[in-house]
């Protein structure tokens, strides 16, 4: 797809659904703010573990979960954060999860890897590639028995196909035609190293054809193209078609974690994707279709004050009572709280 | 009471917690078909009963298999999830340790995982290194699972029916040689064997032998034997490793002051060790001769018969440790 496609795209979206288009551009704009901010956070000592970025990515995040319903469910990856929010997730909350404080997310027992909202559907981002996948066949399975008109979303990176359980999952969700929709954000790297250098035949799309499951491969990186696709897809698993795979393709603009210095990447290459970013190009195509600038400069500024809200908060909040540690391990044979004298 | 085959009590616990519970449900390779192994009568006829989205034939995927009983469980459904014996068990680890065993607590307890996962352990002769080994120390290392090691039909299906009502992941392993074991099975359906609750296999105050699963069947004998040399022993089958029942374990050993550990796994590391640690810890004063352990050696399965007994943890070694510890007395300090 072409600029020129996409600016036409944009203007017949804008026409039909104005509030719409509008509402995407300002999720990216989150979604991306909270990613600088954690980064910042990360680096000035306030935030400890890793934090993975999905600066670049943003397009396919808001493209997809904003055809989900708040009943659907979704897992995510270690990624996540864009998905979070994008799935509805409150990003104050998210921002005392990766202080640790109180009023996180996940009580300050998960951190940035492990951000989940089930009262939004958010299942959870997870450290370990590959096993959303299986777990969204479940929750297919479990949508089924008990009659629910909901789907599951799974995002899974390109690096992660190369794992055993993806080609488990999607054998297995074709075989029960299981209500779930396989997303692949093809961000170009497996951690610090290009998919490609490890990464036989035609990629992602070829593999999922492989078992019969239809397909639709997208620039991810262009808001409706992913939007529509999304719409599309999300409604034939909806419809009891049976799985899906939507491959959208994207560039991760920043490394593997925050601190990842990138020394792996070849001059230029950053820079050269920074032109093709989504939020960027959303803008632009807002603006050529009549959207002011003073809008979105208001949409920008909001996002900001949102994320420094987030921050400010988060720093606030207490920490967490140690008794937390000691909760919820199991109901039968939990440990009891101890200190050797 | 009933004379029942383990298989049957097993199938029957399931279809009555599947008749009671529109949520729960099974899935595994071979769910609906035979190939001739006893194990597979545990689910024999479920699928015309109750069809095949509650009992699901499933395609040889362990991480799936696995993977699909934790997210089915996280979005509210109740699976039991048949891993066949406990070597494929291993295909899985990652599903059960890394999700399984951490989602209710590293979301913040958001969420419960109520699974059971069905890993049978231990030897059956002639299966080799691949199909005989007892793993259940591993599961019992991780928090967050429960570890219940049924030793007799009757167990089999009150422990199983409470593991599906539990809330927390269970690791279900039975032993391979009960699958066509015969024993007197309650008739209740609503007879449950609680979680973390010993049984007293037989009753004495010369000493205690510790064991679970089908080692403590061999404990029983071997103390039957003793018991006409009049040694009276103590003979507790844990029947749940975690949470294990430290009150009747204590108990026991404060009355006898001397203690065996007795398990068909590979005793370094295993299992026994723990329960020995925890009395040596706590009970040393009640003891009247160091705590003793009898375990297989470490090494893998062999397959020939006569190599396999190499392996074999049998009542005579259990009797002979036990008469050994009889005479052991602790050294003064």
């Amino acid at each position: 797809m072409g600029p020129d496609e996409g600016e036409r795209m944009m203007a017949e979206a804008i026409a039909n659904e104005p509030a719409r288009i509008v509402g995407l551009y300002r999720t990216m704009c989150v979604i991306r703010t909270f990613e600088e901010e954690a980064a910042a956070a990360f680096d000035r000592g306030e935030v400890i573990g890793s934090v993975h970025q999905t600066i670049g990515q943003e397009g396919v995040d808001t493209g997809v979960c904003s055809n989900l319903r708040r009943s659907d469910l979704l897992w995510s990856n270690h990624r996540g954060h864009g998905h979070s929010i994008a799935k509805g997730a409150d990003p104050i909350a998210m921002m005392k999860e990766l202080y640790g404080r109180v009023g996180g997310t996940s009580g300050a027992k998960g951190g940035s890897m492990h951000i989940a909202d089930f009262s939004v559907g958010m299942l959870g981002s997870n450290g370990v590639l590959a096993d959303g996948l299986p777990m969204a066949c479940g929750a297919g399975h479990s949508i089924l028995l008990r009659g629910e008109d909901k789907i599951v979303t799974v995002f899974v990176g390109d690096g992660t196909t190369n794992r055993g359980p993806f080609y488990e999952a999607l054998n297995w969700s074709m075989i029960f035609r299981l209500p779930v929709l396989f997303v692949c954000e093809d961000n170009s790297y497996a951690s610090s190293t290009r998919t490609s250098a490890v990464t036989a035949g035609p990629g992602p799309v070829a593999r999922a054809q492989a078992f019969g499951m239809p397909t639709v491969s997208v620039d991810g990186n262009d808001i409706l193209a992913v939007d529509a696709a999304a719409a599309d897809f999300a409604q034939r698993v909806r419809s009891g078609e049976g799985p899906h795979f939507l491959h959208a393709r994207t560039y991760r603009i920043k490394g593997h974690i925050s601190r990842d210095k990138m020394v792996y990447r070849p001059d230029g290459e950053t820079e050269e994707n920074w032109k093709r970013e989504p939020i960027g190009r959303c803008e632009k195509w807002l603006m050529d279709c009549g959207v002011a600038a003073e809008e979105l400069e208001a949409i920008r500024k909001d996002a900001a004050a949102l994320i420094a809200r987030a921050v400010e908060e988060a720093r606030a909040a207490p920490l967490p009572d140690r008794a937390i540690a000691w909760q919820d391990v199991q109901d039968h044979g939990a440990p009891e709280r101890r200190r050797i004298a | 009471m009933s004379q029942k085959v383990y298989a049957d009590a097993v199938r029957e616990a399931l279809a009555e917690e599947m008749e009671r519970d529109p949520l729960v449900w099974a899935l595994g390779e071979d769910l609906t078909t035979s190939h001739g192994s006893t194990s597979a009568n545990q689910y024999l006829g479920l699928v015309d009963r109750f069809g095949p989205t509650r009992i699901v034939n499933t395609p040889i995927s362990e991480n799936t298999i696995m993977g699909a009983a934790v997210g089915a469980a996280v979005a509210g459904s109740r699976p039991v999830a048949d891993l066949r014996i406990c070597d494929f068990g291993l295909c899985a680890v990652d599903e059960l340790v890394n999700q399984a065993a951490k989602i209710r607590y590293m979301f913040g307890g958001q969420v419960r995982v109520p699974l059971v996962v069905r890993q049978a352990i231990g030897l059956r002769r002639g299966s080799a290194a691949q199909h005989s080994q007892s793993t259940e120390a591993f599961w019992v290392h991780t928090p967050g699972l429960v570890v219940m090691t049924p030793g007799t039909p009757a167990d089999g299906k009150g422990m199983l029916k409470s593991a599906i009502r539990c809330d927390d992941p269970v690791v279900f392993m039975e032993h391979k040689e009960l699958w066509g074991a015969t024993g007197e099975v309650p008739d209740d359906p609503d007879f449950l064997v609680p979680i973390g609750k010993a049984a007293r296999l037989r009753e004495g105050s010369d000493l205690t032998i510790v064991s679970w699963s089908r080692t403590s069947q061999l404990c029983a004998a071997a103390a039957d034997r003793m018991a006409k040399d009049g040694i009276r022993t103590e003979v507790i089958d844990l029947r749940t490793l975690w949470p294990w029942d430290r009150e009747a374990v204590f108990a026991s050993v404060k009355k006898t002051g001397r203690l065996l550990v007795a398990q068909e796994a590979v005793q370094v590391g295993g299992f026994g060790a723990e329960i020995a640690a925890e009395i040596a810890e706590h009970l040393d004063d009640a003891l009247k001769a160091p705590v003793r352990r009898i375990g297989a050696p470490r090494m893998p399965v062999p397959y020939a018969a006569i190599l396999e007994d190499e392996f074999r943890v049998t009542d005579a070694h259990i009797e002979a440790a036990a008469r050994s510890l009889l005479q052991g007395e602790k050294k003064a300090a």
